[in-house]
């Protein structure tokens, strides 16, 4: 293949929609997982942002709806699989959090499919690129949000 | 981003009144939160925009300290808006970017954005119970539910279901032979945007909402939540284009039409008011819940020291101002609560509820200020006879 005909299969492959996808990774497992994904060399969707925190008890309500109010497609909060938490207890917090937050998600009128939750331990990379493509795909079966104002087309 | 001018400062001063101040220090002595301790300083705030010092207002954060309760508006001997002026202080130094700290992240003032971007089709009226007759387009009486059912989704480890008082409200429409319309195209009154400076956030909610009342033909708009009554009354009058419907409180409306509900003998309780700042100092509205309270069979309301006018805030308004001063409030409002003898504490805010059952909460102070507390509404509803 010639290279320009390499940047037109490009090309013509990006044109389907990609999603905005916020993701929450604690810091010890899944964000670790993430790494461990990378150095492992294995593909997976690139269409989201990563955010670092300690642990996955810090991801608020306020958290997930400020990126949904700010435009995201997608928001996944990821954590240490229960029992695994670094701090003992903080994974059991953000699974009360994230209740509330679903609630709140479903009263605003938004598809449940937007918002995940998912445990991913540091030695799950591979575990981490599939939780990444599955949700990439769902998010993009959904289309864009309604509260994105950019108008970007399916 | 910009910076307010001096001008513009000045423009503010004249529309509230502070060139009257003459430092007599009233409004600091009277501030609840000055009493609970911390420097804020209403007549500081008046004085420096008197004098034109954008950077004291605007940078110092004081601004957000404020709980906008009012009692600082009722003793002032001169009538300065203080309130007033909060309320513009604020839209300038939103512009200039600065924000309130929101406590619980900002999700509910997320959800406020969200709701004033529309697009969504919100899933508002699940919690309607086929007992309770409503109808969804047309109709006389227009009931505005709030947002009770953000609040209990969002609120499950306090142990109050602020929509009991909602809920309560139809139930007594119904009874006094009114299907109301409720909407489940109803946004956020925008109340808490407009005290955090976000007028323009704040203004679409008013024309969507003000713009969904007036297609739905009612001459009458019963409203539950303290809050909302308040925008409703006063900041949204800018925003009708043909006249205003009626707007009432439901306890204004259950008192003008008391004569026609009949009550049941129940248990009988003592019970003491809680005059939310909304309701009681911003719009004038004491008479109509006492007048319903004394009607109730055996039910007796003992004043707290500090009502009507004199009322305490719960300290937490507008989702932006909690902290220890704010706490500080709940629990000394509580004790005096407790203090009258009242088993229950009746409010008509849900807020009120939310934050006082936040400072029930804490551990040393348990048995101390813990009193059940009540929607008026409610406490109305189950004494209806069958």
């Amino acid at each position: 293949m010639t290279p320009t005909k390499t940047k037109r299969a490009k090309k013509a492959k990006s044109t389907q929609w990609n999603p905005n996808i916020v993701v929450f990774a604690c810091n010890w497992c899944s964000y670790a997982g993430a790494d461990t994904a990378g150095v492992s060399r294995i593909q997976h969707e690139p269409h989201f942002r990563m955010i670092r925190v300690m642990c996955s008890g810090r991801i608020q309500p306020g958290f997930v709806l400020k990126s949904f109010e700010k435009g995201a497609d997608g928001v996944l909060v990821s954590g240490c699989h229960i029992g695994d938490c670094h701090y003992i207890f903080g994974n059991e917090r953000a699974l009360e959090q994230f209740d509330k937050t679903k609630n709140m998600v479903r009263l605003l009128g938004l598809e449940e499919g937007r918002l995940r939750l998912e445990w991913i331990s540091a030695a799950e990379g591979a575990r981490f690129a599939e939780v990444i493509n599955e949700f990439t795909a769902q998010v993009r079966k959904l289309g864009p949000s309604p509260l994105n104002s950019d108008n970007r087309k399916r | 981003m910009k910076t307010t001018s001096t001008q513009e400062l000045a423009e503010i001063a004249k529309k509230a009144k502070t060139w009257a101040c003459y430092d007599c220090g009233k409004c600091t002595a009277t501030c609840p939160i000055s009493r609970a301790g911390a420097t804020f300083s209403p007549r500081r705030q008046v004085l420096a925009t008197n004098l034109g010092h954008r950077q004291e207002i605007i940078e110092n954060s004081a601004l957000f300290v404020c709980l906008t309760c009012g009692l600082c508006d009722m003793r002032c001997p001169v009538g300065v808006g203080y309130t007033d002026l909060v309320q513009q202080l604020r839209q300038i130094s939103y512009h200039e970017g600065i924000e309130p700290e929101c406590p619980h992240g900002g999700a509910l003032q997320s959800m406020m954005r969200m709701m004033a971007k529309g697009k969504t089709k919100q899933e508002r009226l699940n919690w309607l119970t086929k007992d309770l007759k409503v109808q969804q387009k047309k109709g006389d009486v227009f009931y505005w539910t709030g947002c009770t059912m953000y609040y209990d989704a969002f609120f499950p480890d306090f142990n109050i279901t602020t929509l009991d008082g909602t809920r309560a409200a139809i139930r007594l429409l119904n009874r006094l032979g009114v299907t109301p319309v409720v909407s489940p195209d109803e946004r956020c009154c925008g109340h808490d945007l407009l005290w955090n400076g976000d007028r323009e956030n704040f203004e679409l909610l008013a024309k969507h909402n003000v713009k969904l009342v007036e297609a739905s033909g009612a001459e009458t708009l019963v409203i539950s939540c303290a809050e909302c009554l308040r925008t409703w009354k006063l900041d949204y009058q800018p925003f009708f284009e043909g006249s205003p419907p009626k707007i009432m409180h439901i306890t204004e409306f259950v008192a003008e039409h008391l004569d026609d509900l009949k009550f049941k003998a129940n248990e009988e309780h003592m019970v003491t008011y809680q005059d939310p700042c909304r309701m009681g100092r911003h719009l004038g509205i004491y008479d109509p819940p006492r007048a319903i309270m004394e009607t109730l069979p055996d039910i007796s309301l003992v004043e707290m020291p500090h009502s009507r006018k004199r009322a305490v805030c719960c300290a937490g308004g507008t989702w932006s101002n909690c902290d220890r001063y704010a706490k500080h409030i709940q629990v000394d409002r509580l004790r005096e609560a407790k203090s009258t003898g009242a088993e229950i504490l009746v409010t008509c805010c849900p807020k009120c509820q939310i934050h006082f059952a936040c400072a029930m909460k804490d551990p040393n102070l348990h048995e101390e200020i813990e009193i059940p507390m009540r929607d008026i509404a409610t406490l109305v509803a189950d004494a209806l006879a069958d």
